[in-house]
């Protein structure tokens, strides 16, 4: 790793100030990713601001919202009562992402923000566009097993790593910043960029802005969600495929649904056509294998992820099966 | 007696020691010097290792993992993959297992850190280490210290623990030699008397 300066200031707008006064500064919260990416040359930041001295890890429960702090481990939320309870599908989401020392050490802030895992983004020896804008993209024409098949342009097919930003597009969370022109609030659904020909933009946050909470609607039919995550291996990696649905039930018929697809897109995916084809449905396989053909009628494969549509399809059918059963 | 040929080539050792020993001096040279005011520069940090207050130097770049093991010779700690994927050096901070290779030693300035080294209590073995040698719970042993302390850590979060539960929160801990049935036979009997 090179050297860099390192500052633990203990109020956000500290935070801010330090940002601003060094041109490519990060900050470090859990470490997860950004210590990996930095220790392979993908970051190298001069300034690393551990934010961990702010007030960010309360989890707080209003009429209408879980408020989570940027700075909650995962563990803590995959853990806490009222989202286990009124929004299982996060929880699970969180149960199911990386190990349990990272969810130790992950915020959910971080989690958020997490970089892709498309080893050609990881690899200094290969052209990105997301990690060298105009570089190139060494995915295209190279292994793509892993790679999206929704969201994709001519200049990155990376999938968006995220379980939990999965569920939270279902659950049309609101992601509170700070930044030195003051606070905003941003959709989860304005949060992320789809790659463009800007892959190197992820999301909405101006340089040096904060995640300092993020607030969990709670769905009148939350309590009746899951998420599905299909990967190699039972535990310990990231999605090849993933689900996050939520449905309001009534006597057999879906009155409401809300669902989203993780580990084939760019980011994390909503899909409101198939929602539409859920509502006032019955709950029958064949509705939910129609709204997994709507779900992917745009997907694009390349050859090696070819198969990651017919793996959603399964993946978004077996989801509402669990959540109607 | 010395052969010509051998004399020809100690002399061009000698000469190339020499151009290698001088560039080196060069090459030290041309490192910056830090001002100790430089938060780039070793600062000294106050770690609660194994309940003893340690004070070390480090530079901010240090990882946890290198300043346990190379500051302060605490080499029951494995770096295995150095990325966050084998968890062989799951140590816990505050109680909480984690992987210090994807953290940094300056963020823990302050923290309870406990190693496998401070598993066993005045010379007695955890039953968590008990268990791992009746179960024969390892081969070549590389994994084996962070194992133990990942189950140390999973018996103190209190939850109920089967086989099938056991390899899920134990999944942070790769073994390469595939001991996995007797990790698990291990942890199970260590639930059930610790």
């Amino acid at each position: 790793m090179n050297s860099f300066r390192y500052a633990k200031p203990s109020s956000p707008s500290a935070a801010l100030t330090e940002f601003a006064g060094e041109r490519g500064a990060r900050y470090v919260a859990g470490g997860t990713n950004i210590l990996d990416l930095m220790k392979i040359a993908v970051e190298s930041p001069p300034l690393l601001i551990d934010i961990n001295a702010l007030p960010l890890t309360s989890i707080e429960v209003t009429g209408d919202a879980i408020h989570v702090g940027a700075l909650a481990r995962l563990t803590d939320v995959a853990e806490n009562e009222s989202v286990r309870t009124h929004l299982p599908l996060v929880a699970i989401a969180l149960a199911q992402s990386a190990s349990p020392q990272l969810r130790n050490m992950a915020t959910i802030g971080g989690n958020l923000l997490q970089r892709t895992r498309c080893p050609y983004f990881r690899d200094t020896a290969t052209p990105c566009n997301k990690r060298a804008p105009k570089s190139g993209c060494g995915a295209l024409g190279g292994e793509i097993r892993r790679e999206a098949v929704l969201g994709t342009s001519e200049h990155c097919i990376a999938t968006h790593a995220s379980d939990l930003a999965v569920a939270l597009a279902a659950l049309d969370a609101t992601v509170h910043v700070t930044g030195l022109s003051g606070n905003r609030e941003i959709a989860l659904h304005d949060f992320y960029r789809l790659p463009g020909d800007t892959p190197h933009v992820e999301t909405s946050l101006d340089p040096g802005e904060l995640i300092v909470t993020v607030s969990l609607p709670l769905l009148s039919y939350g309590a009746r969600s899951t998420y599905l995550k299909v990967r190699d291996r039972a535990q310990y990696d990231f999605a090849l495929a993933s689900a996050a649905v939520a449905l309001d039930l009534s006597g057999g018929t879906i009155r409401q649904a809300r669902v989203a697809l993780g580990g084939v897109a760019t980011i994390p995916w909503r899909l409101p056509q198939a929602e539409v084809l859920l509502r006032n449905a019955p709950a029958t396989r064949d509705t939910f294998e129609q709204a997994a053909d709507a779900a992917l009628a745009e997907a694009r494969g390349r050859g090696g992820n070819d198969y990651k549509i017919a793996l959603a399809k399964r993946t978004l059918v077996r989801a509402l099966e669990i959540a109607t059963a | 007696m010395l052969s010509r040929r051998r004399f020809f080539f100690r002399a061009a050792i000698s000469t190339l020691a020499a151009q290698i020993g001088l560039h080196f001096r060069a090459a030290a040279q041309r490192l910056p010097t830090l001002h100790p005011n430089d938060s780039r520069a070793a600062r000294a940090i106050t770690i609660n290792v194994n309940g003893v207050e340690r004070t070390l130097t480090v530079e901010p770049r240090v990882t946890l993992l290198d300043a346990l093991r190379d500051r302060l010779g605490l080499t029951g700690t494995k770096k295995g993959c150095d990325q966050g994927t084998c968890g062989a050096c799951t140590v816990m901070v505050n109680g909480r297992r984690i992987d210090s290779c994807l953290t940094l030693a300056v963020m823990h300035a302050g923290d309870r850190v406990v190693t496998v080294e401070g598993i066993a209590q005045n010379g007695v073995l955890h039953p968590v280490q008990r268990a791992f040698i009746t179960h024969d719970g390892f081969q070549c042993g590389f994994c084996t210290p962070g194992q133990i302390v990942s189950a140390v850590a999973l018996l103190n979060e209190g939850k109920r623990l089967d086989r099938e539960t056991i390899r899920t929160e134990m999944s942070g801990n790769l073994c390469r030699c595939g001991c996995y049935p007797h990790i698990v036979d291990a942890v199970l009997e260590a639930a059930g008397t610790s």
